[in-house]
């Protein structure tokens, strides 16, 4: 008898759909992938789907909804690995802007009849609803990344997916930094690697998709920010409240300016 | 009494996001159809008020992963309007050549994963690929070289991050872009081969009246920009669109509808475009057309397949003609003082027309804006071959009309990202 492959499945919430079309995006791997793993729930690819419960779910969105405060809970319960990929399922994603204000106030900026919305008053991480076992982190994620998590997880080793900056990313491609050299703002010293500092590489500041490393510390920096390269108070808050907003070192020091 | 059936699809596949659609049929009438949109709300329009005028290339391409250079081109265009700012031709030319891009991923993506396993009776790509490994390779090499050439003039392929508004941030040179040719030729004629393959697909009858709207350029197949101009005899330019459209709220829909001078239905798209721009098509691509069967214009839905098909072909060689053309800007790009100013832009995304206004404060932060995407645009047409092609068809099985219902959803290319969320198919039969 074949051994049972292991079993895979991609749910999404409140998100843009990039980050699971980035499995898709895998065009050299993804047939060979395919032949590895049971693709059993992708609707994105497929319209066959295999009931749970699931060795590996990978999770894109933020909860936003009551139903999908239910829905990723039943999620939960039938995956053995339950990974989020992307700042959405993260971090709350570009949405937890709305965890700034009043909800009530974007929805009537957006629609004549707020009232047929069903939303909640947050954009949540889906860390903030169930266990997550591994958190990709990213705006997009890395297609190099989501392969070593998906890989490594189906062996049962601990993914290997470095929690340093983006500057030692720019050190690595030998990018000249742009704070430095032009006084360009930039947010690789308190952004976590995994892009390959894209960004520096065609000229501008990193912007801060991938969120704050480990023991991110953005204070020294938005003083420099401030101080030495004369960005205004609103700026910084505007650059520290993009992708990751909701995630706590961008959002607490977003506070102490704007 | 007469027996009464209901056929519910619990989400439909394939598509890029979720929704839902009920199909109500009483005997030999649908009574109704409704495409039900349960995208949560993210309320972009709501959080860009404040932000700079320089942010929302960045934040509105995070409404789409799949389309997000025409959310960074729309942008562009609307905040440059706004400011009086005129881009380098070389900064035009790069920003097309993102576009064919993003054009080719998202045709090769759909053509071959989303659309094709309809005709072919699978589940999806991957299934097919087991008796049809070659061509769903072929299709994934076409959509590779897509994101690749995103990633060479864009930075990366989901949410480029060299756009900005005047400009990019810094321009490839020419031989940076020269190490696309290869890769450009062969896709070119993959992208051919893709064409006559689905050309020989049996197409489901079903002939569409809706009024076509596109960009039209006179000297190109337009896809960055142009005048929008329907087949109605609308000709305007982008600061003229709020005088001829409309979005209206539906209710179980967090997607708006759009209304055209009154008429409820208007289509966007490939079909739109390759009737109205016909004329401006490169012979290589306008060949292919034919030769699969195609006329001047492409009125069945189910044929749209071929029409994205034969727009890869004119996206691979109109990124040849750029490489051939491109004379790096002066200065990668342009600044302006921000103004008290309205701006309108627009740009075709895969699936579309896609139209931005930005309302900006003297100090350049935004007061108000409207982003009109495609997928709730045609709504009303989806919902009408919906309708008529369920009437023909009653004769079906359920499992069957179930299917090509589907397809026929599919036909549209749904970015429901953009528009919608949760996508379910009901058909529900009374009598």
């Amino acid at each position: 008898m074949v051994p049972a492959r292991p079993k895979l499945a991609v749910w999404k919430f409140a998100s843009c759909d990039g980050c699971q079309l980035t499995l898709l995006d895998c065009e050299a791997e993804l047939l060979a992938i395919a032949q590895q793993i049971e693709i059993a729930y992708f609707l994105e690819a497929s319209r066959a789907t295999v009931a749970g419960p699931y060795d590996l779910s990978l999770v894109e969105g933020s909860i936003t909804t009551p139903e999908d405060a239910e829905r990723i809970q039943e999620i939960r319960a039938q995956s053995n690995t339950l990974v989020v990929i992307g700042a959405c399922a993260t971090a709350g994603g570009v949405q937890a802007l709305r965890n700034f204000a009043d909800v009530a106030d974007f929805a009537d900026a957006v629609y004549p009849h707020p009232e047929w919305l069903s939303t909640l008053p947050t954009s949540d991480p889906v860390s903030e609803h169930v266990f997550v076992d591994f958190e990709l982190r990213g705006c997009p994620i890395s297609k190099a990344q989501l392969i070593e998590v998906v890989t490594a997880l189906l062996h049962g080793r601990a993914p290997t997916v470095p929690r340093h900056a983006v500057c030692i990313e720019c050190k690595m491609r030998g990018t000249p930094c742009v704070m430095v050299t032009h006084g360009t703002p930039c947010l690789g010293p308190v952004t976590q690697a995994g892009c390959g500092a894209i960004c520096p590489a065609w000229s501008r500041g990193c912007y801060g998709c991938y969120g704050p490393m480990e023991a991110s510390a953005p204070a020294p920096l938005a003083r420099r920010w401030r101080e030495e390269l004369s960005v205004a108070p609103l700026d910084v808050q505007r650059a520290l409240r993009t992708f990751n907003a909701a995630s706590a070192a961008f959002r607490t020091e977003s506070e102490r300016h704007g | 009494m007469a027996e009464s059936r209901t056929l519910r699809v619990d989400a439909l596949a394939r598509v890029e996001g979720e929704g839902a659609m009920t199909v109500r049929v009483v005997g030999d009438r649908v009574e109704t159809v409704h495409l039900d949109i349960f995208e949560p709300p993210r309320f972009f329009e709501g959080f860009l008020r404040g932000r700079s005028f320089l942010e929302p290339p960045d934040i509105t391409a995070r409404i789409c992963g799949i389309c997000p250079v025409a959310y960074q081109t729309s942008s562009c265009n609307a905040i440059e309007d706004a400011l009086g700012l005129e881009v380098e031709e070389g900064v035009r030319d790069l920003r097309r050549l993102l576009y064919c891009g993003e054009w080719i991923q998202s045709h090769a993506l759909h053509v071959h994963l989303l659309h094709a396993p309809d005709f072919l009776g699978y589940e999806s790509a991957i299934h097919m690929a087991a008796d049809h490994a070659d061509v769903v390779q072929r299709g994934l090499n076409l959509k590779a070289v897509g994101n690749d050439l995103m990633e060479g003039v864009g930075g990366r392929a989901v949410h480029p991050v060299n756009v900005r508004v005047g400009g990019v941030y810094r321009a490839p040179s020419r031989a940076d872009l020269e190490a696309f040719r290869d890769a450009l030729e062969r896709a070119l004629e993959d992208a051919i081969a893709t064409v006559a393959w689905v050309g020989t697909f049996d197409f489901p009858e079903l002939h569409q009246e809706h009024p076509f709207v596109a960009l039209h350029r006179p000297d190109r197949y337009a896809i960055e920009d142009g005048r929008l101009i329907s087949s109605t005899g609308l000709d305007l330019a982008p600061h003229e669109w709020p005088e001829h459209f409309e979005e209206r709220q539906v209710e179980h829909s967090t997607a708006l509808h759009a209304v055209m001078d009154g008429e409820h239905r208007y289509l966007l798209g490939p079909q739109a475009r390759y009737a109205l721009n016909h004329d401006q098509l490169s012979d290589v691509a306008r060949e292919a057309a034919y030769a699969a069967g195609l006329g001047r214009e492409c009125r069945n839905p189910y044929q749209s397949i071929v029409v994205r098909a034969v727009e890869t072909v004119e996206a691979c060689h109109e990124a040849l003609a750029i490489l051939d053309r491109y004379e790096p800007p002066e200065r990668p790009y342009r600044e302006a003082e921000p103004r008290e100013a309205t701006g309108h832009g627009w740009s075709e995304a895969p699936r579309g027309l896609l139209y931005h206004r930005y309302d900006l404060e003297a100090d350049g932060s935004i007061r108000s804006c409207t982003i009109v995407p495609p997928t709730s645009q045609n709504q009303a047409s989806v919902e009408d071959d919906l309708r008529r092609f369920t009437e023909a068809h009653l004769h079906l099985p359920d499992d069957e009309l179930q299917w090509r219902c589907e397809q026929a959803i599919r036909n549209y290319d749904p970015c429901i990202s953009c528009a919608t969320h949760f996508l379910n198919l009901t058909i529900e039969r009374h009598g």
